[in-house]
């Protein structure tokens, strides 16, 4: 029998070398190649100890003894739990529950509360964490000082230097996360399945209970492990905030054993499996979850409309509570930060400090040596990743959810594997591989680009999952009976179909790199910085105005840039509304 | 004419197992007819469609259209559907929402190996648009359409590269009734103005019936009967096809004797019937006597029946008015039947009525309905 055959059994469609098998190929083969290599590098250095001028490195299991077998080690896995839990738990009941009233009811400035609701993405974890402890420290934290001033008390109301300010300081800065994937999820959701539930004489919260999260369940599932993930991975409100106290997490404990001299990249590495092994049972967890694919697509060949249900007068107390969270997400942090890079250095507002307003501040950030260059590097980096983990994830979603090859869950892993490597490991681990393999990206930006795709590649996953989730394999199967090969019905019917998940994962990959810090901070050279690089300085530095400065013009320049994006989206006239 | 041979299709079940969607299915349809894959749901009606159309990619079987192999797992060819040039309607229509309808009509002749010119491709979009009536919303939005207009569109999208052949996934499902039958009508019209020949796949008995040349009806992976929309509905090889076309009355018997020339005696509780039989039958062999309702005459005084013809008594149990006709239950002991009646028909519930069944018209199936064509 000739080959063909053979591969008949497996249900492949197209047993022949094409394209569609060249595209795949790559996808895949970039994929394994970004995932693996450094996994590779992390497990070979977690059984190395530290190399020093007079000792080379030897093979060793104390690190895995350190890192597993003390009470230490109960501690800071219980505080990672916690606060994973925590923030991930406080980030998806905030963002679902809003993007349900958003997606779903009749409140009013539903539009405005959209786009003010992103901003928090633009903010760097840094800035929004620094801006935090400008509120609600318990020394100088506007909040506690106002109310101490206010009560003639010495109390701390508020402390953010703790498990509980932790927590809430990511669970917020998270929450507009799953706010957008969430939008997404609903979007694609059939509301005459609700409607028809409202018919069968259910209130709304019985509806938006037993049908709408039921419905976007595969969504739920996927979302909340992002959010998990990313809490678990944190690293600067975790360094910033928790360290000072004593209250370690994983990455803290990996950062620490970083700084130490010599650094103890081994153990920082075993900590690091820990990590991944976390992270593989709640991947392993959603793969199960996507075998639901069919069950789920609700998005057909036939046009439905999005309906929006009456609440009545709760729509008031809703417009109210979104108020508030956009008081305390985006103003409040915004502000802060505004007052202080007006300042000399940092006091408390009051009616002596405003007479002493200025703008040296700014002109100091402007007179920095690298800040050209980092700006240009930031926006060529970021634009660049975005685009190529678009592309990139939007064939592996396909992969994973259209073919029957066997072990293409693996793939859905492999692309996914990333997540689980803290920035700083990642960043270390493709330090350590790009010296050895000397292709000469050490020290360029190509190098940077590398990091930033490994490490984004994940949210293109499921953002592109989220929405192939979700398309009716009809609508590619009738592509291919009019004629096109796959890769005509990929480009012209698949990926414009996902244009909501497409842009909605490059907006977010082009902002997170941005801000992207963790992985930077050991792949740059002098000519290479990017902006977050710089307020690290600033953060080190001690430089609390001049940071101010800087992060206020990053935030409002990012803000320009989504309002562009989508005035541009608009000015094309391309149809897909909001994200 | 496109010739199935022995098509088998697997799907992997779960744990690794394979599960048969398909047994040994095999038809033929000659040029320019209408042929319909006809069965409840899970039957494997659609798993066959898909493996004309190279969707799916059977185990084993032979598929070829005008002598030429499209599929053989003998010789392992597999032509790939989009080289197939075989037009289909899904059942979702499978419209793409981010595309006009002309862009929609046009993506066909876009993509196609010997891309036609601009304006070729213009007049032959708005021929088929027009033969849908779809001419005068070229530029709307498809996601601005209504059921039928979709509809419409998907048809005119698998017509405007003049395929070969034309497969049809329950295209009428999604509508509703008044625009399905008008669209039953319409779609004849167009196939046999056409002459196309089409694969047509659905549930519906009444669609099958009105639209197909031929029909395959069936079950459980199985074709159980071929035959045209008349010898499937009058002479139903088994109980499975006799229920599911149609309604139908059962009356259990047994076999008194042969009469030859296709007719047997068989003594039912209600007394003896004389009836067809098409296969051939023992003394004493347990059988099912199956009458159409409308095949039930009903009248108010004794009719006069002619010698093969089986006259009863029974009592009106119940009746339901339905516009052009009137549905009666009527008892006769234990027993009872469905009789369709015309509507000047008035005999109150609970009175006397006779009953009348043509010899002609009543058939005895064998018993057990797993007999296999």
């Amino acid at each position: 029998m000739p080959p063909a055959a053979t591969l008949l059994t497996y249900r492949v469609r197209f047993p022949r070398l094409d394209a569609k098998w060249l595209v795949i190929g790559g996808a895949v083969g970039l994929a394994a190649w970004l995932s693996l290599v450094p996994l590779g590098f992390l497990l070979w250095q977690s059984f190395l100890t530290p190399e020093t001028a007079t000792m080379p490195a030897q093979f060793t299991f104390d690190n895995y003894r350190t890192a597993y077998w003390s009470v230490e080690t109960l501690r800071v896995f219980g505080n990672s739990i916690e606060f994973a839990v925590g923030s991930a738990g406080l980030a998806f009941v905030i963002g679902t529950l809003f993007a349900w009233v958003n997606e779903r009811t009749d409140t009013p400035f539903k539009s405005a509360f959209f786009a003010l609701s992103l901003i928090p993405l633009v903010i760097p974890a840094i800035l929004f964490t620094v801006s935090w402890i400008l509120l609600a420290s318990p020394k100088i934290g506007i909040i506690n000082v106002a109310i101490q001033n206010l009560f003639a008390t010495d109390l701390v109301i508020v402390n953010v230097y703790s498990m509980g300010g932790m927590i809430f300081v990511d669970g917020l800065h998270q929450s507009p996360l799953a706010f957008l994937l969430m939008t997404a999820a609903f979007r694609s959701t059939d509301p005459a399945l609700e409607e028809s539930a409202l018919m069968c004489g259910a209130t709304v919260l019985q509806i938006a209970w037993r049908m709408t999260l039921k419905l976007v369940w595969p969504a739920v599932v996927a979302v909340f492990l992002i959010l998990f993930l990313r809490a678990i991975e944190s690293f600067e409100v975790p360094t910033i905030l928790g360290l000072p106290v004593g209250i370690e997490v994983y990455t803290s404990s990996i950062y620490q054993a970083v700084q130490t001299y010599p650094s103890n990249i081994g153990l920082a590495s075993s900590y690091a499996v820990a990590l991944l092994v976390i992270a593989t049972l709640c991947v392993y967890m959603q793969s199960r979850t996507a075998a639901e694919v069919e069950k789920f697509s609700t998005v057909a060949g036939k046009g439905f409309r999005p309906r929006v249900m009456r609440i009545g007068r709760w729509r008031f107390l809703a417009a109210a509570v979104f108020t508030a969270y956009l008081a305390i997400v985006v103003i409040l942090p915004f502000l802060v930060l505004v007052w202080c890079s007006l300042q000399k250095f940092y006091v408390a507002p009051s009616m002596a400090a405003l007479k002493n307003l200025t703008f040296d501040a700014y002109r100091s950030v402007f007179g920095y040596p690298i800040f050209a260059s980092a700006v240009w590097n930031s926006l060529v980096l970021s634009v660049a990743s975005a685009t190529i983990v678009a592309l990139t994830t939007a064939v592996l979603c396909w992969i994973v959810a259209r073919t029957r090859l066997p072990g293409r869950w693996l793939l859905d892993n492999l692309a996914t594997l990333p997540l689980m490597f803290p920035g700083l490991v990642l960043g270390l681990a493709i330090m350590v591989c790009y010296l050895h393999l000397s292709i000469g990206v050490y020290g360029t930006l190509w190098i940077m680009l590398i990091a930033y795709v490994t490490r984004f590649m994940p949210y293109g996953m499921r953002y592109n999952a989220t929405s192939m989730l979700a398309l009716h394999k009809e609508l590619e199967e009738s592509a291919t009976m009019s004629g096109a090969s796959w890769g005509v019905a990929f480009w012209r019917v698949v990926l414009p179909l996902l244009k909501p998940g497409l842009i909605a994962g490059w907006i977010y990959v082009v902002i997170v790199s941005m801000r992207e810090l963790s992985s930077s901070i050991l792949l740059y050279s002098p000519g290479s910085e990017v902006l977050s690089i710089m307020i690290w300085e600033y953060w080190q530095n001690g430089q609390y105005v001049e940071l101010s400065a800087l992060g206020v013009m990053m935030i409002a320049s990012l803000l320009c840039l989504v309002l562009l994006e989508r005035f541009a989206r608009r000015w094309f006239g391309i149809a897909d509304p909001g994200l | 004419m496109l010739i199935v041979k022995l098509l088998c299709t697997e799907y992997p079940g779960d744990r690794g197992t394979a599960v048969r969607a398909t047994h040994d299915v095999s038809f033929e349809v000659p040029d320019g007819k209408l042929f319909t894959l006809l069965g409840p749901s899970g039957c494997g009606k659609t798993t066959t469609l898909r493996s004309i159309a190279g969707l799916e990619v059977p185990k084993s079987g032979e598929i070829s259209l005008h002598g030429k192999v499209v599929f053989s797992s003998a010789t392992g060819i597999s032509i790939p559907p989009n080289q197939r040039n075989f037009g289909m309607v899904f059942q979702s229509y499978a419209i793409w929402p981010h595309m006009s309808v002309y862009q929609n009509a046009a993506f066909p002749l876009e993509v196609s190996r010997r891309k036609p010119g601009r304006k070729d491709i213009a007049e032959r979009v708005m021929r088929v648009l027009r033969a849908v009536a779809l001419d005068d919303l070229a530029e709307r939005p498809a996601t601005k359409l209504s059921g039928g207009q979709q509809q419409r569109l998907a048809l005119a999208r698998a017509l405007v590269m003049e395929p070969q052949l034309l497969l049809l996934d329950e295209p009428l499902s999604n509508l509703d009734a008044k625009l399905r039958e008008r669209m039953r009508f319409e779609l004849k019209r167009m196939q046999r103005e056409l002459a196309l020949t089409t694969v047509y796949v659905t549930h519906d008995q009444s669609e099958a019936l009105a639209l197909s040349h031929e029909i395959a009806v069936m079950s459980e992976g199985r074709i159980v009967q071929i035959g045209s929309p008349r010898e499937v509905y009058e002479r139903p090889c088994n109980r499975f096809v006799a229920d599911f076309i149609g309604t139908t009355n059962f009356i259990d018997a047994h076999v008194i004797e042969e009469t030859g020339d296709g007719r047997c005696r068989v003594g039912t509780p209600v007394g003896v019937f004389n009836v067809q039989c098409f296969d051939r039958l023992r003394r004493n062999q347990a059988v099912i006597v199956s009458v159409r309702p409308e095949d039930v005459e009903l009248s108010e005084k004794q009719p006069e029946g002619a010698a093969r013809d089986t006259v009863c008594v029974g009592v009106v149990d119940a009746k339901a008015f339905l516009g052009e006709h009137l549905d009666f239950h009527v008892k006769i002991g234990d027993l009872a039947l469905l009789a369709r009646a015309h509507p000047s028909l008035r005999t109150p519930v609970g009175d006397r009525i006779f009953v009348r069944m043509q010899g002609d018209k009543c058939i005895a199936l064998p018993a057990a309905s797993v007999a296999k064509p």
